[in-house]
């Protein structure tokens, strides 16, 4: 009898067990938003939201799979111009418009991913911006979707403005479930696992059986249709879509900020730099840009000297973990050693 | 017959792209750093270029004496202090690094010279130019440009290929550390390349700026251009990347020449359909990445 047979492997933690708490109460409250929360605040939660689906994105991304895009704007543009072509154009329910428009991202970022994988690290960044310009340029040549001055989203105007903010509100807080959720539960999987041991050393993780390419692509997929759910939630909260704003690259900025600000790599990093994104963003609205010159150091500077970010500070460099999707050992080898000091033969 | 003249602009386009992109290439091809600063850095240049013009009244090709310079010093200084520090965090690093200080320039730009747009004047040389056939006249500043480019790939070559500092680039590049072992200092080895790159972005940037009206978001489109002429010439090629923008430059003249609109989307898809049909470029040298 080994003493390895003796160990027991566990995911959840006393921390992991307190976050689902938490996190069911959070969502349960911030449910309630429509009946407590004034019209303004509904809508400014919607950015919220849509930054923390975003930075979720993002993270899964370059966090996990170790891509960093500076293109998830064409995804998000899709998503937004999606629902408004379904809902609009084509007269499908708004709520149904969005799971097709999310869809459609996902069907468009296949091929696209065969495209920008052959590039890697920093050129793959620039080559995912230029995929998203180009996006954009065909877009601006649509006249079905309102060409270089964009198009408003009608299909929600019949609903009177209270219901209207408040659906939108409730689909946000859905969206940001379904993102943070999936997120999880993916690293979780064995395609988590995969990715850990892609990201500590890709060419022994290949030639162990970890498909490495396929797990990327996979990745690559579920963000830009992460970022296509952003886009619609963007779209219906705004009620306009413009090529020159949704297909910015400002996009890509503010994600990347949000999560090396966060914590990269950890689902909890992203929700807490987006909560700080946002924060900064309207506490420093009447100074101009310098939020972005700001965040822009704050990144630089997190980077190269706090690499995990404020989720790292606050947990302790991991010792917290609200969503646990690594694997631990419930009673360690020394402790083991201690209740019985030699490992007996037995049989 | 404006298809013809479409082309020699496009190829005289070019040259500034290969302009652009050499420091890219370099910084590339000795440390493996994709700077997606260097567009935003080349409009740098520019808005000095301007200042030193505009506000105190030098010729427009006097400034290169200073901006070159001030550049060249920026990317030692900017290798030593961020750079560097980036390469030893891992991959993503480098590129999480130099996008902050891209979005932080560019921002700053804003700041200070506001989102217009402002060019540099040269006089007389912006509108001169050579008369060939009835449809064709070249542009002397565009000819300047080109011959400009061609000198400083050139140039470049030669330092990396025949030089004492070259060899020791290209043995860094080629195994860091067994250079290390023979004496070399990488760290510094790597300031001087980046302050080479951003000296010739210090050049770019100026003819750039005398070229075309910018703006400080002006960086995002010189990254791509220079990107696309990079990638489109093949990897570790600097003659490649003369290849590469001048492809681009007929690319999106010849789009332009069907609809004013096309242009550089015709550019784009060029150097997708590049990137399907060749990914290793038109001039591909073996680089690992």
């Amino acid at each position: 009898m080994s003493i390895a047979e003796n160990l027991k492997v566990k995911r959840a933690t006393k921390s992991s067990w307190a976050g689902l708490v938490i996190a069911i109460v959070v969502v349960a409250l911030l449910a309630m938003g429509p009946y407590t929360f004034g019209r303004g605040m509904q809508q400014n939660l919607v950015i919220l939201f849509s930054l923390i689906v975003l930075g979720t994105m993002w993270n899964l991304l370059a966090g996990y799979g170790g891509m960093v895009s500076i293109g998830q704007q064409a995804y998000i543009g899709i998503g937004a111009y999606g629902l408004v072509y379904i809902a609009d154009t084509l007269g499908i329910d708004p709520f149904i418009a969005v799971p097709i428009a999310v869809i459609i991202a996902g069907i468009f970022s296949l091929p696209i991913s065969f495209l920008a994988f052959r590039l890697s690290g920093g050129y793959f960044a620039i080559g995912t911006w230029v995929i998203a310009e180009v996006v954009k340029l065909i877009v601006e040549q649509m006249d079905v979707l309102g060409a270089g001055s964009g198009v408003s989203f009608m299909a929600l105007t019949t609903l009177s403005p209270g219901r209207r903010i408040a659906y939108v509100y409730w689909l946000s807080l859905i969206a940001v479930v379904i993102a943070v959720a999936v997120t999880y539960l993916l690293m979780r999987s064995r395609l988590g696992l995969g990715f850990t041991a892609i990201r500590d050393d890709a060419v022994a993780a290949g030639s162990l059986g970890v498909r490495v390419t396929r797990s990327k692509r996979i990745v690559y997929v579920v963000s830009g249709m992460g970022c296509a759910l952003a886009g619609a939630m963007i779209a219906a909260n705004t009620l306009r879509v413009q090529p020159e704003s949704i297909f910015s690259v400002q996009w890509s900025a503010y994600m990347i900020f949000i999560v090396v600000i966060g914590g990269i790599g950890t689902i909890e990093g992203p929700i807490v730099g987006a909560i700080v994104f946002f924060a900064l963003q309207q506490w420093l609205s009447d100074f101009g840009v310098w939020y972005l010159v700001i965040l822009g150091l704050l990144a630089i500077i997190i980077t190269l000297l706090l690499p995990r970010g404020i989720w790292g500070l606050i947990s302790g460099n991991g010792r917290i973990r609200l969503f646990p999707v690594g694997y631990r050992i419930a009673n360690p080898l020394e402790k083991f050693a201690l209740i019985k000091p030699a490992a007996t033969p037995e049989e | 017959m404006g298809w013809l003249n479409a082309v020699v602009q496009g190829v005289l386009l070019g040259g500034l792209y290969a302009l652009l992109a050499a420091g890219l290439s370099l910084m590339f091809g000795v440390m493996r750093i994709v700077n997606l600063a260097h567009g935003v850095l080349a409009v740098v240049a520019a808005y000095m270029g301007y200042f030193l013009v505009d506000k105190l009244h030098w010729s427009a090709f006097l400034t290169l004496i200073v901006v070159i310079p001030a550049m060249a010093g920026i990317g030692y200084v900017l290798q030593l202090g961020l750079l560097n520090p980036a390469l030893g965090r891992g991959g993503l690093a480098p590129i999480l690094v130099t996008f902050g200080l891209a979005v932080v320039i560019t921002n700053l730009l804003q700041q200070f010279f506001s989102a217009d747009t402002h060019s540099i004047q040269t006089g007389t040389i912006a509108t001169d130019s050579i008369h060939i056939t009835d449809d064709i006249s070249i542009g002397v500043f565009s000819l300047l440009t080109f011959v400009v480019g061609v000198v400083v790939i050139a140039g470049l070559q030669m330092y990396l290929s025949r030089t004492r500092g070259g060899r020791a680039m290209r043995a860094t590049s080629d195994d860091k550390d067994a250079a290390q072992l023979m004496g070399i200092d990488n760290k510094r080895i790597y300031a001087k390349a980046t302050a080479i790159a951003l000296g010739i972005v210090g050049l770019a940037g100026v003819f750039l700026g005398m070229r075309t009206q910018f703006s400080p978001t002006a960086g995002d489109a010189t990254l791509i251009f220079a990107f696309e002429a990079v990638i489109i010439g093949g990897l570790g090629s600097l003659w490649g990347t003369l290849i590469g923008g001048m492809v681009l430059g007929v690319a999106q003249a010849v789009g332009a020449q069907i609809n004013p609109a096309y242009g550089i989307l015709i550019g784009n898809l060029v150097f997708l359909a590049i990137l399907a049909f060749r990914p290793t470029g038109l001039l591909q040298k073996a680089v690992n990445s």
